[in-house]
């Protein structure tokens, strides 16, 4: 089952390295993950998703990380309402032609062009990864030239609601 | 010389004398830190990016114990701070002498040694460009530390010798590694400040205290076990908790049994113990832990050579959980009752919190039983000393008194099964890592703690010769200890495993071929002493071990002895084989 992990450290080198050397470790598989400054200076978010089997071994996942020194908090947030968000780069070939038809395809994703060539163009879209999975699959018909992710942020939602099923990227 | 100069001088001198040297450079400024956190001794290893710090060693003397490797040195001060309750320093040169000390530090990591451990680093300017005697030992150790550090500017040298102390004896101990590159370790101290007397760790606050509603739990689930056992592990020593353990154990008359690490924390010949448990623990402990109704682990972290098979581990046991490092409560056995805090804490609020004992008569009564029909057993062979008699003379001679080391394989788990501690923090031995060439180096740390004990190193032939330039320690600083070779010619554990296991086919682990150990001390101008016959034993030992000077004894023991009882892998502890003679 896929989790949702936001680590907060405090900002110094190799705390990145510290934190994906021990989930490599205990051989824990990261699905994707995400580092940026937060709104303290000094400190740092992470957003992991990580793979695990069983509910012990997530446990052990955030106890382990709750040990580093430089850690100060560790949630799994999976279980609660919240916000992903991702944001992906697509180079995707778009002959003249086809290139009207795949304007109004991407529509509804509100996908925005940020480059275009002659015959290729680049989306940017942002939204949960399964928006950004549907996205793909949607382009690759017309040959994907290129793909980047930058891996999924998190928050948690100000109000929750009552608990509610997983996100379907999370089951 | 004018007279007024040479009163001058001579008044200055009075001074230096009188108030520490300020600092000049980095180097001063760690040896000034190192003497705050109360170091009264170092065991290291010079070369080219310590030579600042050798150089303010010189200058400000913390007494250095120069090893003949380092990883002599590291296991030295793994010894000197589980018997001292200090933390271990440590000093290397960059390189390979950082690299040098890695099984150390994982070891120490492995068994909750407390040790700070100073590398050497290549100037800062350079790091990153393969410098001669480069090592990235920040990447190597980040993974075997509880924390490590590269010190960015000489600024930071107070804080974070202060934060490596500070982690390292704090919470479940465990190695600290500062590494300092050379330029800072010569850079000038003048905008250095004092160590700060606030340390900020924001990240860092081990829980002490335990939780009141647990500690209520627990005791009302331990007034109601009808068949309790008490795990004692390495947990009950770091927290000097061994006296509560027993009155604790004593006044609910609970039996006790330990893990490899945990020996001491109960004398080995009191009514309630058990003996050790595991892979080479008794019958009667194992088959407690198998049966037993509430299961109270104190500072244990079930290991694998302890419980077995998982599965048939503790079938019928409510575990309780007493542990001060949260991750360990429930990695590997599910726990009813997690009690995150010191040990000795917990024991205290325990025994406040005690109602009723329980009623453990009948289970005592069964497990004494136990005790009585599977004892301990060899088969007493007139040809040859066996390992274990050795050892129950060792044990007769110094009368469980002494400070015990070993390495790891058939001579560890015969010393922890025949040698019976009469005390705590008297027994070094590897046991997460189990590391060949760790308990002679060991006991130097270890007699060094402790000028006036007796210490005795049992190792192997085999983990002897990993780490036996350290004699000459013995020889320098005719530090007494007394090695005991239970020498079989060859690699034991590994032997018994390929018996039993591998067909007998003795791969690699007959080593016929041996120095003379008696010529190989005597070398280092050392007593040394070769036992071969039973008949012969008790006085060689005798006059060895009560000496005041070091020793060496080559005992030769019988070839393809065993360690019985045992637990093959992948069964539960209470399946054992050989738990009575054939």
């Amino acid at each position: 089952m896929k989790r949702v992990i936001t680590v907060t450290v405090i900002n110094q080198s190799g705390v990145l390295n510290r934190v994906t050397g021990l989930l490599m470790k205990r051989q824990f598989n990261i699905e994707s993950i995400t580092v940026g400054h937060t709104e303290q200076p000094g400190m740092s978010k992470m957003t992991f998703i990580v793979n695990v089997e069983d509910e012990r071994k997530i446990e052990q996942l955030v106890k382990q990380l709750q040990k580093q020194i430089d850690v100060l908090k560790v949630t799994d947030i999976t279980d609660k309402s919240i916000v992903l968000r991702e944001l992906a780069l697509i180079k995707v070939s778009s002959p003249p032609h086809a290139r009207g038809e795949m304007n109004s395809l991407v529509e509804p994703f509100r996908a925005a062009v940020v480059d275009s060539g002659k015959n290729i163009v680049t989306y940017q879209v942002t939204g949960d990864p399964d928006k950004i999975d549907a996205f793909i699959d949607l382009m690759r018909p017309y040959g994907i030239k290129e793909l980047t992710r930058t891996g999924t942020a998190a928050f948690v939602r100000e109000i929750q609601k009552a608990p509610s099923p997983l996100l379907s990227i999370l089951k | 010389m004018s007279t007024v100069v040479k009163m001058k001088t001579a008044m200055a001198a009075a001074d230096a004398d009188a108030a520490p040297m300020r600092p000049a450079n980095g180097s001063d400024v760690l040896i000034r830190s190192l003497k705050e956190q109360g170091v009264e001794m170092i065991f290291g290893y010079p070369g080219g990016a310590v030579l600042p710090i050798y150089d303010a060693l010189y200058k400000q003397p913390i007494r250095h114990i120069l090893a003949r490797h380092e990883q002599g040195a590291i296991h030295a001060a793994e010894g000197y701070a589980r018997v001292s309750g200090k933390p271990g320093v440590v000093v290397a040169t960059s390189g390979p002498g950082a690299t040098n000390l890695v099984t150390g530090i994982t070891d120490a990591m492995m068994d909750s040694i407390p040790l700070v451990v100073f590398t050497g680093q290549v100037a800062s300017g350079v790091i990153g460009t393969d410098a001669f005697q480069e090592a990235d030992i920040i990447g190597i150790t980040q993974p075997i530390t509880k924390h490590n550090y590269q010190v960015g500017s000489v600024e930071d040298l107070p804080r974070i010798v202060k934060e490596a102390f500070h982690i390292a004896t704090t919470g479940r101990p465990g190695p600290v590694v500062v590494d300092i590159p050379k330029d800072i370790a010569s850079a000038s101290a003048e905008n250095v400040p004092d160590s700060p007397d606030v340390l900020c760790l924001p990240g860092y606050q081990p829980t002490f205290y335990p939780n009141f509603l647990q500690i209520r739990k627990a005791a009302s689930q331990l007034a109601q076990a009808k068949r309790p056992v008490i795990l004692a592990g390495a947990g009950v020593l770091h927290a000097k908790a061994a006296s509560e353990l027993r009155e604790f154990a004593e006044t609910n008359r609970i039996p006790i049994t330990n893990t490899l690490l945990g020996l001491g924390s109960i004398p080995g010949n009191h009514e309630l113990f058990l003996g050790m448990a595991g892979m080479h623990g008794t019958y009667t402990a194992n088959m407690a832990l198998s049966e037993c109704d509430v299961l109270l682990n104190i500072g244990a972290r079930f290991d694998d050579r302890l419980t077995g098979n998982l599965e048939r581990f503790a079938p019928h046991a409510a575990v309780i959980h007493i542990d001060i490092d949260p991750a360990e409560i429930g990695k590997n056995v599910p726990t009813e009752i997690p009690i995150v805090a010191d040990a000795k804490e917990a024991l205290k609020s325990l025994m406040k919190e005690g109602g009723q004992p329980p009623d453990t008569g009948a289970w005592l009564e069964k497990l004494g039983q136990l005790e009585k029909n599977f004892p301990l057993w060899y088969e007493e062979d007139p040809s040859h000393v066996l390992p274990q008699q050795a050892l129950q003379l060792i044990h007769d001679i110094t009368e469980g008194n002494a400070i015990v080391t070993t390495d790891v394989g058939q001579h560890q788990m015969w010393t922890a099964q025949y040698y019976g501690l009469n005390h705590a923090d008297r027994w070094v031995t590897s046991g997460g890592l189990g590391t060949m060439g760790f308990g002679f180096p060991a006991a130097i740390g270890a007699q060094l703690a402790k000028p006036e004990a007796r210490v005795v190193a049992v190792v192997g032939d085999g983990g002897f010769q990993m780490t036996a330039q350290e004699l000459s320690l013995l020889q320098e600083h005719r530090i007494p200890v007394k090695v005991v070779i239970l020498n079989n010619e060859a690699l034991g554990m590994v032997q018994q495993w390929q018996e039993t296991f591998y067909e007998e086919r003795y791969s690699q682990s007959l080593i016929p071929v041996q120095p003379d150990f008696v010529k190989l001390a005597e070398a280092y101008d050392l007593k040394a002493y070769r036992i071969r016959t039973m008949q012969e034993a008790e006085a060689i030992f005798r006059e060895a071990l009560l000496s005041d000077e070091p020793a060496v004894i080559d005992c030769r023991v019988k070839r393809q002895e065993n360690v019985y009882p045992m637990v093959a892998p992948g069964r539960g502890i209470q399946e054992m084989i050989g738990v009575s003679a054939p």
